[in-house]
């Protein structure tokens, strides 16, 4: 994706090697097992920049859906410098993170815990490891940045009876003027997108991407059923949604109205603009648990696409952030709003008191670009970095799930 | 909160599709409410909170609820005209739904 004749003047960010641009320039400590997560939380808490965030896997087990991850996690284009923190008897392959991390013309470094003799000193390196990354990342410059090179995730959390008429089709709104520009948009949750797959089928570019997208919404309620729960919280009930197929309609409409690009996986990054569909449920017998324990496992997963911000609707009222990608929270409920204004960056819930919905759409759009321009989220700015990644496994995506790569 | 100007008069009942057989309530309407259904002035037999469902017209047994002009699921049991629609009435054709108390809305 490039596009340097449709720039948006506000938006800027950090040219990296892989031609890519970041939104931000994070440096990202990243423990690589649960043994070194309080080693690397003390360091982040303790360098007291905002811009250093902590992110990581707790298992000893090696997998490769997990070091898949992380490796693109810390080659997102908003993280400049990466700090590894290891204990160092645990089965990650930190070498190959690390060379992976190298290549890309990041700083990175590690640290093993074990080698370099308990908390206190490995926290004191890490300190003057994070200072030094920070001063080099503060001498790298912006550049302009289009639309048409702009990641843009969406995922929704603690749905209620308002999501799919007021915070969900206005992001679809979004969407479908981010695509007009030939951004990357990205929707997910297959679980919870089980009664819409022969609609989704329909708007696929292709017939045959038509059906792997169903085919991969079986794969998701196969799997939810064996799981013995669907993708529905008792919070959705409270708030008025009776069934996972009725919160699967408002959770669809955020997608809303373009044709679907392509179906990809945790790390596949879309290959030029356009709406695509991530596929979240892992293949083959479930393993190792619910597909997505909460909805920072799947904000994660799509920033492993490359998404640079996530606008994330709500109906009963989260208040999470992430690490690495600045979160919009699309507020649809109206009492909600008023509850948790602090929270809240658009008050979607005024489209039940006569607002226009184009209107809810166009602030989130023009949010967006203020967003990737610097402007900090409500959820950035009160600290959110919520991250949490877990075991996984997942076959490459198949030749017809992205027709025009 | 800021209300839109507007916000008294609009109709506190939200038809999403014209084959829909519910409606969404735009806030929270208390019991014995008079409000327009189908153009029909109607008593709301009982409240109905912001987001809820409540029926259309009578609704039989296995009777298909449509929601945004798409199946939500079924009827479990047959309910009148304005009737709460929810998961004491309402199961899902996929998965059935769970609450905090462990039971679940399949029959």
């Amino acid at each position: 994706m490039t596009g340097t004749n449709t720039a948006s003047l506000s938006m800027k960010g950090f040219p990296r090697k892989d031609g890519r641009k970041g939104i931000r320039n994070v440096v990202a400590v990243a423990y690589l097992v649960e043994c070194a997560h309080h080693v690397s939380r003390l360091i982040v808490q303790k360098s007291g920049a905002d811009d250093v965030h902590l992110i990581g896997f707790p298992g000893c087990y090696p997998n490769k859906y997990s070091l898949e991850m992380m490796q693109r996690l810390c080659t997102h284009p908003n993280v400049g410098a990466v700090l590894l923190v290891s204990l160092g008897c645990e089965g990650f392959n930190r070498e190959q993170l690390r060379r992976h991390i190298h290549a890309s013309g990041r700083p990175v470094d590690l640290l093993v815990i074990q080698q370099s003799g308990g908390t206190t000193r490995t926290l004191n390196a890490g300190l003057d490891i994070v200072k030094k990354m920070r001063a080099e990342l503060a001498k790298q410059q912006t550049v302009p940045m289009a639309l048409d090179e702009l990641v843009v995730g969406t995922v929704c959390g603690g749905s209620d009876g308002t999501s799919g008429i007021t915070a969900n089709p206005a992001v679809g709104r979004c969407f479908d003027w981010l695509i007009e520009k030939n951004a990357a948009c990205i929707f997910e949750e297959t679980g919870e997108l089980i009664g819409c797959e022969r609609i989704m089928a329909s708007r696929a570019i292709t017939p045959e991407l038509g059906r792997e997208i169903e085919a991969c919404v079986d794969k998701a309620a196969n799997y939810y059923r064996i799981m013995g729960y669907g993708s529905f919280a008792p919070g959705n009930a409270d708030g008025g949604l009776t069934t996972l197929e009725e919160k699967s309609m408002g959770a669809y409409s955020k997608s809303g109205s373009s044709p679907i690009s392509g179906l990809i996986k945790p790390g596949d990054v879309p290959p030029r603009g356009g709406l695509y569909l991530l596929d979240v449920v892992p293949d083959g017998e479930p393993r190792f648990g619910f597909p997505n324990i909460s909805d920072n496992a799947e904000i994660v997963e799509l920033i492993a696409c490359g998404s640079h911000l996530i606008l994330f609707t709500t109906g009963r009222g989260s208040v999470v952030g992430s690490a690495i990608s600045p979160v919009i929270k699309v507020c649809a409920n109206p009492d909600t709003y008023e509850r948790m204004a602090d929270d809240m960056d658009v008050n979607a819930g005024r489209i039940l008191q006569g607002g226009e919905l184009d209107d809810v759409g166009r602030e989130i759009f023009d949010l967006v670009q203020a967003v990737a321009g610097g402007a900090l989220t409500k959820s950035e700015a009160l600290g959110h970095q919520e991250f949490i990644l877990t075991y996984k496994q997942f076959e490459p995506i198949g030749p017809a799930c992205l027709p025009a790569a | 909160m800021t209300e839109l100007p507007n916000h008294g008069k609009l109709p506190p009942l939200l038809l999403l599709h014209p084959d829909d057989n519910i409606l969404v309530a735009r806030r929270d309407i208390a019991a014995g409410e008079r409000v327009d259904l189908d153009g029909e002035p109607f008593t709301i037999p009982g409240a109905v909170e912001l987001g809820h469902k409540l029926a259309r017209h009578a609704l039989p047994a296995d009777a298909r609820v449509l929601k945004y002009g798409a199946p939500i699921g079924s009827m479990k049991i047959a309910v009148g005209r304005g009737e709460h629609v929810h998961v004491h009435n309402l199961r899902s054709d996929y998965i059935p739904s769970t609450t905090r108390e462990g039971g679940s809305d399949a029959h």
